[in-house]
């Protein structure tokens, strides 16, 4: 297991390191300058401009700012104009010379609530919504379930959330409407604004979930290992969360893991629908003021973040399925 | 013996006789296209330390009978007649409680692929222990005790190590030997082996045969072997049941299948047998045609359409009347017993040799 995550951690690395040059060489070919981005007034001085230039540090080549960029993030570095910048620093606002980390951490929180709370939500329903129908395969509760999660698939986000909020925040009084979480000074408040959210982000994957894990567990009890343990006595519901349940999951997991990137994916549309202030805004924010540096550290972070659930789902699997350890 | 629940009706002296009977067993399933008969009249005993081999080609209904005995088959398109009675309980229509309290404790089941038939995810020895468990109210301490000494006594080296393997971490032999371990770790009174050494090499197959056969002698438990292989039956078998398309087309001892077989059938699965000593130019001679459908078996007697004796049977009588196959030795055929005798004589046995 630890030269598996041992293996997994370095792969991690040369990935992440691979996407941060990527990115940061790819803003290099995009036509937008930054220096005339920000000189305001002033741009018809050429002098002022190359000032701006020395100031950002756009003077030294490309790579030497990729170096102290990366290595900022780990140690903090002293910008160009002289002025320090902790770790993990990356950078300052082009739009309002404003230190990034800051707004980043005031932000992932509610994202990473939402990818979370999001993904238990539908992991629960879906999951739990396809093991009934496999339970109850061909009766009324597995065509019934079937028609639901197919509604839940054709629905969107932005559809349902105005809907659900009229609903259960307006009329039934049962939910408070979304609101970013503040988890150290009030858990109580930060989880009661996320339920809705998550719930309604949620709709989306159940029915894909609630599918696959009904076909999965319909497969794993033909399985001739399932006769196999049904022929020693085992009872039927034994079999069917120990041993179907335990090789469906393998699959489920899978299933979660190449879908990570579609849950920060509907995370930033949630985010939009509810009127919360995380990553999601943050990144279309700064995509409509051309302010680089933040494109790209909201960039690093949310790979950064996919890569290491990832990993996760990876141990995981791992943990469900022996055979995989060895190999 | 443990008694158990008394079935509703007494079974009759004659039942009762034996540890198994198995009277008028028919198993159809409903499928789309119309009911299969996949079992069709069968009728079989079996006694304790004794072990019965049931041959037949894929599809004969062989492997049907038996996960019929144990209640294995999907209840709800499979319906199943006749009657089962072990060790005098009645196992047709018996509930799945009653069922799940007999599997694995008094009737266990060593199937084909040991590679499928184990569970991936668990250890052997857990799943060794885990019916020890459930039926002996052993705790998890005693019940992998158990499995170790399952494990030795099936001939697994360092048991105490290899209970914590996983199935892929086992050779095939080895893996049969632990689903052999599993099948015999309560003590059971019978043991289904369905195709036990199909899936492994000639030289693990008799190892596991001689397993079969010592722990046998050990603790008394009747077997059925299910197989298509002649050969296997020949050194471990006291009777033989010959199925053909879900019906009994003959039945004997070991010794009449082999030495005396009467039933087409029966002389086209020895004829089918490659022999080291026979001629090298000389071609097999297999059974031509193939298995009937049995969505719709031929009427009369079901191997009518690939027998090669049918002329010899007055009429279409072969055709149109199903041969019955007597009670003991005997089989389902409408040739006299001269004929089959000199066919037998005459055709195939120079064939055999």
């Amino acid at each position: 297991m630890l030269r598996f995550l041992t293996r997994r951690v370095l792969g991690a690395i040369v990935i992440l390191v691979a996407i941060s040059a990527v990115t940061y060489f790819l803003f290099f070919v995009l036509p937008a300058n930054p220096a005339e981005l920000a000189c305001g007034k002033n741009c018809a001085n050429p002098d002022v401009v190359h000032a701006i230039k020395i100031r950002m540090g756009l003077d030294q080549p490309i790579y030497a700012q990729y170096w102290h960029y990366m290595t900022g993030i780990f140690t903090g570095r002293t910008m160009p104009d002289g002025q320090h910048c902790p770790a993990p620093c990356f950078g300052y606002s082009f739009a309002d010379s404003q230190m990034i980390w800051p707004e980043l951490k005031d932000r992932y929180p509610t994202t990473l609530s939402l990818a979370l709370g999001g993904s238990a939500a539908f992991l629960i329903i879906g999951v739990g919504l396809g093991m009934l129908s496999a339970w109850q395969q061909g009766k009324t509760f597995d065509r019934v379930a079937s028609s639901i999660s197919l509604l839940g698939n054709s629905v969107q986000i932005y559809f349902i959330g105005p809907l659900a909020i009229a609903l259960f925040v307006n009329n039934l009084g049962w939910l408070k409407n979304g609101s970013d979480p503040t988890w150290t000074s009030n858990p109580g408040a930060s989880l009661n604004g996320l339920i809705l959210p998550c719930l309604v982000m949620s709709v989306i994957f159940w029915s894909n979930y609630s599918r696959q894990t009904r076909s999965l567990m319909v497969e794993q009890l033909s399985e001739d290992h399932i006769r196999t343990a049904r022929a020693k006595g085992m009872g039927s519901k034994y079999v069917f969360y120990r041993y179907a349940l335990r090789g469906a999951a393998a699959s489920i997991i899978t299933i979660f893991g190449i879908d990570l990137g579609s849950v920060f994916g509907g995370a930033i549309i949630t985010e939009a629908t509810f009127n919360l202030h995380g990553l999601g805004t943050l990144a279309v924010e700064s995509v409509n003021k051309e302010d680089l540096p933040m494109e790209m550290a909201v960039m690093l972070f949310s790979a950064s973040a996919i890569v290491i659930f990832n990993i996760v789902v990876d141990a995981a699997y791992a943990l469900i399925d022996p055979r995989i350890r060895l190999a | 013996m443990t008694t158990l629940t008394k079935p509703e009706a007494e079974p009759t002296p004659q039942e009762s006789e034996h540890f198994l009977s198995v009277r008028d067993l028919y198993v159809q399933f409903a499928t789309e296209d119309g009911i299969v008969k996949a079992v069709d009249g069968l009728s079989f005993d079996l006694d304790r330390g004794q072990t019965l081999g049931i041959v037949g080609e894929s599809g004969s209904g062989k492997s049907v009978t038996n996960l019929a005995v144990l209640g294995l088959h999907n209840p709800r398109n499979t319906t199943i007649t006749g009657d089962i009675i072990l060790d005098g309980q009645e196992l047709t229509g018996a509930s799945d409680r009653t069922l799940e309290k007999l599997r694995g404790k008094k009737m266990a089941m060593v199937f084909q692929d040991s590679l499928t038939a184990l569970s991936p995810y668990y250890t052997v020895g857990r799943q060794i222990a885990e019916p020890y468990m459930k039926h002996m109210g052993a705790s998890k301490k005693e019940a992998r005790a158990r499995a170790i000494e399952m494990l030795a006594r099936v001939g697994i080296p360092q048991p105490q190590t290899r209970v914590d393997d996983f199935p892929h971490q086992f050779s095939g032999g080895m893996r049969q030997r632990a689903m052999i371990a599993m099948a015999l770790v309560c003590d059971p009174d019978l043991v289904i082996a369905d195709e036990p050494t199909t899936a492994l090499d000639v030289t693990v197959q008799a190892q596991i045969l001689d397993l079969l056969k010592d722990l046998q002698q050990e603790t008394g438990t009747a077997i059925i072997l299910i197989t298509h292989d002649l050969g296997v039956i020949a050194n471990t078998a006291d009777d033989v049941v010959v199925m053909y398309a879900g019906r009994a087309v003959e039945r004997g001892t070991v010794r009449d299948i082999l030495k005396t077989p009467e039933h087409p059938y029966a002389w086209g699965l020895l004829g089918s047998i490659p022999r080291l000593s026979a001629d090298v130019d000389v071609p097999l001679a297999p059974i031509p045609g193939s298995p009937p459908s049995l969505l719709n078996p031929p009427s009369g007697c079901p191997f009518h359409t690939r027998c090669a004796f049918t002329d010899l049977v007055g009429g279409d009588r072969c055709s149109t009347e199903r041969p019955q196959l007597p009670a003991g030795r005997g089989s389902a055929c409408h040739l006299a017993q001269d004929q089959k005798r000199d066919i037998f004589i005459e055709q195939i046995q120079p064939r055999l040799r």
